[in-house]
Parts: structure tokens; C-alpha cells; sequence
């Protein structure tokens, strides 16, 4: 796909100005996901402001964000990656077939203390 | 005074506990809890994407009931209350998702007039916390209890301004209106790993263990929380001290954990 279009398209969905960014990396120092992430938040940061987004929605990264807003609050620029990360995850999951949780495989994970919250919060991240 | 009250679907199941205390504790400090008719399941966590629009109209719907009955909205539960403050705020701040909104509202649109509370800043803000104390009649003496925040209650602070997010104090202050010791320790507002448990158990045990070993180090005898996948996640990755809801033990220091109704 069009670098230029995709790049829009995340600017858009996400409302965030990656040029705010200067680089000092305090969103991955304090993300509780970093150690699971191929691509941490201050590379979507990066990456999406150069338009490499595909290898960003091939990555597993995007379902280890915890939504935890840790880099947004600790961003000293208030670039707020996780709405990056968010919206590139959305551009996946909204396509056709690509839901990442489907309904049949859920009884499987479940057992008799797992709150409806977080059958509902998985189903909000991971499916469309 | 009257708040109209958004349990949430999980206060309506494997939370019984966190939505029973916050009724018999409310009526206690002389709040009315009067739950919204036909409310929607908030979907647990927000989407920051300003083009999602769906996935956030039952939130919409719950704040526009209790606009038209004139009364603030509070909920207990970390996430329901981050998702409908989120929605509140992305109302009152974005045209466009207004608008967007405002096409699925029947008859008056709505702007983002609702007040929406959590529990706990109904405690701090409208009872007051003086006032809390005055009506403990157990209290909870010489226990060591942690708070355990999370992130869904402090952020994003620019919208949730419950607390200073790096430093709260809201619960402990509650915890010593009820005659406990608050233990404070550095993991109270790092996440438990949330929803991640679904798919990914093995980071949310490593996020949970570190907020239990880093409460134990600091002293604490228990955690209080109020979130349900906060608790489940500490207490099923082998915390070794009790989870209990905050609401809980706001019942017992209260005097109203049984019920002297039935």
C-alpha cells in the first residue's frame, strides 16, 4: 500500500502529530510491555511518521500493548503512542477475516473466576 | 443526594461483591444509588481511534439517561468508569465525534453534560472522606493495606483528573478514614497486564506478581482494588495475601457488610 496514505490514515484515526516527538524514549522505558514487543512505542512513533506501517501490522507487538496509557501520561511532548498503536491495530483487525479473537475459540480460555471484563475488553482489542 | 449508577456487566456476575458493599455503603452515607435503566455493557476498555464510533454508544446512551433525570453518573468499576469518562470527554472535545454520535440519539442530542463520578471521588468529593470516618463504627485497626490503582483509574490523567497519577492518594486516604495503616509502595499504578490474560497469561503473571512481591515488600497484609480483572489477575497469579474490593471493606468498617435487610 502507498506509504503516504497509510501514514494519513494513522494520523487520522489516532490524532497524534508524530513530529512532536524528540526521541527520548521515556514511552518504551516505561511501557509494562516492553520486554514482549518487537517493536516498541517509540519505534511506532518513528515508524509511522516515515510511513513504514506495514511491518507494523504484521507485528505481534500490536496485541501486546496493554492499553495502559503508561506512555501516554509519561510522554514529556504529549505524543501519546498508544493512540498510534491503536489505530494500527485497528487498520488490521477491521479488515475482512482478520479478527484475531473469534467467538467459538473463547470457551476454551475461559475459567469460573474470569470476569466478563476481560472477555469484553479482549473482544474490543482483538476483534472487530 | 441522587447519582444515577452504571453497574457494569461484570458487577452483575463474578463482581457481585464490588456492586453489593458500594449499594449498602452508599445508603450508609446518605447517597441514593438509582441504577440506569436499561444500561449497555460499556465494552471494557476505550478506543482512542476518533472513528470509532459504535463501540462507544452505549456509553453515550447511559450519560444522556442520567442527563435527563439531572443527576452526576458514577460507577465502582475501574473500567466502566474510564470508558464512560473517556466517552464523556472525547464528546465534549472532538466536533466531529459529536456529531457523529448525535446521529444515532433519538430526539435531544446530546454534548457531554453529564458529571461523571467514580465511586471513590464520590466519597472524596460529595460525602468527604471527615464524614466517611464518622460513620465507621468497626474500624479497621493496625491493618496493613495496600491500594492497588492500576491504570484505568489515573489515566489518562488529562482526562480522568481523579488524582495526581504518579502519586495518588485518594484510596489511601480512605483506607485511613477507616482506621487502617495505607501502605504506599512504587507498583500501585503500574497494570496488572488486563486483558492480556486472555491471550498472553504469561505476561500478565509476570505484571501481577510484580505488583503483589512489590506490596509485600513494602508491608501489606492485603491489596484493595476496584477492578475486577485487576483482582482476578492478582489473586490468579498467586498473590499470597488477600484481593479483596475496597467496597468491601468500606462495608465492613461501616457496619453493613451483613445484611441486616433479610
Amino acid at each position: 500500500m502507498n506509504k503516504e496514505y497509510l501514514r494519513d490514515e494513522m494520523l487520522r484515526m489516532s490524532g497524534v502529530n508524530p513530529k512532536k516527538c524528540m526521541k527520548c524514549g521515556k514511552c518504551s522505558a516505561t511501557c509494562p510491555a516492553y520486554d514482549e514487543m518487537e517493536y516498541h512505542p517509540h519505534q511506532f512513533v518513528s515508524m509511522v511518521e516515515k510511513g513504514d506501517i506495514e511491518p507494523l501490522m504484521k507485528s505481534e507487538s500490536l496485541y501486546r500493548c496493554l492499553t495502559c496509557f503508561a506512555c501516554v501520561d509519561r510522554c514529556p511532548r504529549g505524543v501519546e503512542p498508544a493512540k498510534l498503536i491503536e489505530a494500527v491495530r485497528l487498520s488490521v483487525i477491521r479488515q475482512q477475516g482478520a479478527n484475531r479473537l473469534k467467538a467459538d475459540d473463547v470457551p476454551a480460555k475461559l475459567d469460573d473466576d474470569m470476569p466478563q471484563q476481560a472477555i469484553v475488553s479482549a473482544f474490543r482489542k482483538y476483534s472487530k | 443526594m441522587k447519582f444515577s449508577y452504571f453497574p457494569g456487566c461484570t458487577l452483575k456476575n463474578k463482581a457481585k461483591d464490588l456492586d453489593i458493599y458500594a449499594r449498602r455503603s452508599a445508603e450508609v452515607l446518605g447517597i441514593t444509588l438509582e441504577e440506569i435503566e436499561n444500561w449497555q455493557c460499556c465494552g471494557g476498555v476505550f478506543s482512542t481511534a476518533k472513528d470509532e464510533v459504535a463501540t462507544k454508544l452505549s456509553s453515550v446512551r447511559a450519560l444522556k439517561e442520567a442527563k435527563s433525570k439531572d443527576q452526576p453518573l458514577v460507577s465502582v468499576c475501574s473500567a466502566c468508569h474510564n470508558v464512560i469518562k473517556q466517552t464523556n470527554h472525547a464528546i465534549q472535545t472532538d466536533k466531529e465525534f459529536a456529531d457523529k454520535v448525535n446521529r444515532y440519539m433519538a430526539e435531544e442530542p446530546y454534548n457531554g453534560e453529564t458529571q461523571v463520578y467514580h465511586y471513590l471521588e464520590m466519597l472524596r468529593d460529595v460525602a468527604g472522606f471527615d464524614a466517611v470516618k464518622a460513620k465507621v463504627v468497626n474500624p479497621l485497626k493496625g491493618k496493613k493495606i495496600a491500594a492497588y490503582y492500576g491504570c484505568l483509574l489515573l489515566r489518562p490523567n488529562s482526562v480522568m483528573k481523579m488524582d495526581d497519577p504518579e502519586n495518588p492518594k485518594i484510596m489511601e486516604d480512605l483506607i485511613k478514614a477507616m482506621g487502617a495503616d495505607a501502605v504506599v509502595y512504587a507498583n500501585r499504578n503500574e497494570c496488572c497486564g488486563g486483558y492480556v490474560s486472555f491471550e498472553s497469561p504469561e505476561l500478565a503473571k509476570k505484571k501481577s506478581l510484580a505488583v503483589v512481591e512489590n506490596a509485600k515488600a513494602a508491608g501489606a497484609e492485603m491489596i484493595i482494588t476496584a477492578c475486577p480483572l485487576c483482582k482476578y489477575n492478582l489473586i490468579k497469579n498467586g498473590a499470597d495475601i488477600p484481593v479483596v474490593y475496597f467496597t468491601e471493606l468500606l462495608a465492613e468498617a461501616l457496619g453493613v457488610k451483613e445484611d441486616t435487610n433479610e
